[in-house]
C-alpha cells in the first residue's frame, strides 16, 4: 500500500537527530513535527523568522503576529527566538540548518528539483524553496511517486522550470525512499506491501535496485 | 522645527510625495506585519503604475491585493503569489508584470539596498529561470549568480512600538521583511501600534534605529489572519 500523508510524516521524522535544527516545508513536511521522537530535541525553523516553532495555538492563544511560513497561526516553545527575513535566510544559505524537508512536482536522477510553477497553469512562486535547496546539504524531498494517472514524477530530466540544480540527494515518496547519486536513483526502502517491480515501473529516471532493499518500518 | 521627531499627523501626510510610476518597497509576510493603513492610503490616493517590491501581494481583500482592484500596480517583485485570484488573472492577461524572486534573495536585495551594497553573489537560483541572463562566477568550485540590490522611492513598514525619533521595536513574526524594507526606501514611512516618549525604549531593545525612518504614524490595525489554525483543548 502506498504511504498515507501521516505515514510519510512518520517516515520523515525518523530522519530527525538529537540537536537538529530543521526547516519543514508547507504540507506533509509540516506534519512531521507531530512525530518527533520523545527522546530527542529538535528545533523547528520557520523561514519567516522563527526558531522554536510550537504547535497550533488554542483558540484563546491565537496571535495574528505569530505565524509559520505557511501563514498558519502557531505558538512558540520555550527557547524560541525571533529574527528578520534577512537573518533567517542567512541561517539557511549559510548552511546552519541541519535538515530541510520540502515538497516537489518533479525530481530527476541528476538531483534537479522543480516545485514552484507549471507554465500556463499554476504560478505560485518559489517562496523560500530556492534558497533552502541551495543552502542546505541535508535535504529530503517528500512527494507522490507518480501522478493520479500513473505518470512518473521521478524523471530522467525535469520538464518544469527548476527550483534548484544538482542539489537533491534523497527523495521520499508514497512508495519508496530513494537516494540520488551519479545520475541515477538508488532504491533504499520500499513502502510496506509495495513491490520493487511496481516502484520500478513508476520510476522514469534510471533506477538502481540493490540486493538489500528493505521494507520501511513505521 | 521637528528635529528628530518623525511623527506625522495624518496618513495623507505620511504618503505625501508618492507619485505614479514610483517604486514602492513594502514589509510584511502574507498579511502578517503589513502596513495596512499605509496601503489603504495608497489605494485612496489612486497612485498608479507602481512597481511594488514585497514578499507577497496580499489577498484579494487585504494588504497589497487591494491595489490590484483599480490596477494601481504595474509590476511586482515577490517570492510567493499563491493566494490571490485577481493577481493571477492580471498576470495571465499580461496586465501585471511579475518578477518572481527567491525569498532569501529578496530579503538580501532589500538589505543590500539599504546598506549601500550594489550587488551580491548567491548560489540561490543558479541553473533555474531566476539565474537566466545573470552573471555567474565560481567561488571555491561552486557557481553563484550576481543579484542586484533594490532601493525604493518609498518604503512602507509596520512595527509594534516606536518612540518619536522612529526607533522601532517589532513583535513576533510581524518583524519579517520590515526592517530591511524600511532601510531600502529613500523615504521610509512606518506605522506602529504605539508611540512612546523618547527615552522610554531601552536602547538595547531597539530592533531598528530611527536613522532609517523618515515618517512615523500611529494607527489602528485589523490584523487579518490568512490561515487560522488552532488545536482543541
Amino acid at each position: 500500500m502506498a504511504l498515507t500523508r501521516e505515514q510519510l510524516a512518520q517516515r520523515v521524522a525518523q530522519e530527525f537527530r538529537d540537536g537538529y535544527y530543521v526547516n519543514l516545508g508547507i504540507g506533509i513536511p509540516t506534519l512531521a513535527a507531530n512525530y518527533i521522537p520523545d527522546d530527542i530535541q529538535v528545533m523547528l525553523q520557520s523561514e519567516n523568522g522563527l526558531l522554536g516553532t510550537g504547535p497550533f495555538p488554542y483558540e484563546d492563544e491565537v496571535d495574528a503576529d505569530l505565524i509559520n511560513a505557511g501563514k498558519q497561526t502557531v505558538t512558540m516553545l520555550p527557547g524560541a527566538s525571533i529574527f528578520n527575513s534577512a537573518d533567517s535566510f542567512g541561517m539557511i544559505r549559510g548552511g546552519h540548518v541541519d535538515l530541510t524537508v520540502l515538497g516537489a512536482f518533479e525530481v530527476d536522477c541528476h538531483g534537479n528539483i522543480a516545485s514552484y510553477m507549471i507554465p500556463g497553469k499554476l504560478i505560485k512562486g518559489m517562496g523560500g524553496a530556492m534558497d533552502l535547496v541551495a543552502g542546505a546539504d541535508n535535504i529530503i524531498v517528500v512527494m507522490t511517486h507518480a501522478s493520479k494517472h500513473g505518470a512518473s514524477k521521478l524523471l530522467a530530466e525535469c520538464t518544469l522550470p527548476l527550483t534548484g540544480k544538482h542539489c537533491i540527494k534523497r527523495v521520499l515518496t508514497d512508495l519508496a525512499l530513494l537516494e540520488i547519486d551519479e545520475g541515477r536513483f538508488i532504491l533504499r526502502e520500499r513502502a510496506p506491501g509495495v513491490s520493487v517491480e511496481e516502484i520500478a515501473s513508476l520510476t522514469a529516471g534510471e533506477l538502481e535496485i540493490p540486493d538489500d532493499v528493505r521494507e520501511m518500518v513505521l | 522645527m521637528s528635529g528628530l521627531d518623525k511623527v506625522v499627523g495624518s496618513y495623507e501626510e505620511a504618503m505625501a510625495g508618492l507619485k505614479d510610476n514610483m517604486t514602492l518597497i513594502a514589509g510584511g509576510f502574507g498579511l502578517c506585519g503589513i502596513p495596512e493603513n499605509l496601503i489603504n492610503e495608497i489605494k485612496r490616493k489612486g497612485t498608479t503604475g507602481l512597481t511594488v517590491v514585497s514578499n507577497n501581494c496580499g489577498t484579494d481583500d487585504y494588504g497589497l491585493g487591494v491595489l490590484l482592484v483599480d490596477r494601481q500596480i504595474k509590476k511586482i517583485v515577490a517570492s510567493y503569489v499563491g493566494e490571490n485570484k485577481r493577481f493571477e488573472q492580471q498576470m495571465m492577461n499580461g496586465e501585471l508584470e511579475v518578477e518572481l524572486t527567491p525569498q532569501g534573495t529578496l530579503a538580501e536585495k532589500m538589505r543590500a539596498g539599504g546598506a549601500g551594497i550594489p550587488a551580491f553573489y548567491t548560489a540561490t537560483g543558479y541553473g533555474t529561470p531566476v539565474g537566466e541572463g545573470k552573471e555567474v562566477r565560481e567561488f571555491n568550485g561552486r557557481p553563484y549568480i550576481l543579484e542586484q540590490a533594490i532601493q525604493g522611492d518609498f518604503a512602507i513598514g509596520k512595527a509594534w512600538k516606536a518612540d518619536r525619533y522612529g526607533n522601532l521595536v517589532f513583535r513576533r513574526t510581524a518583524r519579517n521583511f520590515n526592517p530591511m524594507a524600511i532601510t531600502a526606501g529613500k523615504i521610509a514611512v512606518v506605522e506602529v501600534e504605539e508611540i512612546v516618549d523618547v527615552g522610554e525604549l531601552d536602547p538595547d531593545d531597539i530592533h531598528l534605529p530611527g536613522i532609517y525612518v523618515n515618517r512615523l504614524i500611529q494607527g489602528n490595525f485589523e490584523k487579518n489572519i490568512e490561515q487560522r489554525t488552532v488545536r482543541a483543548r
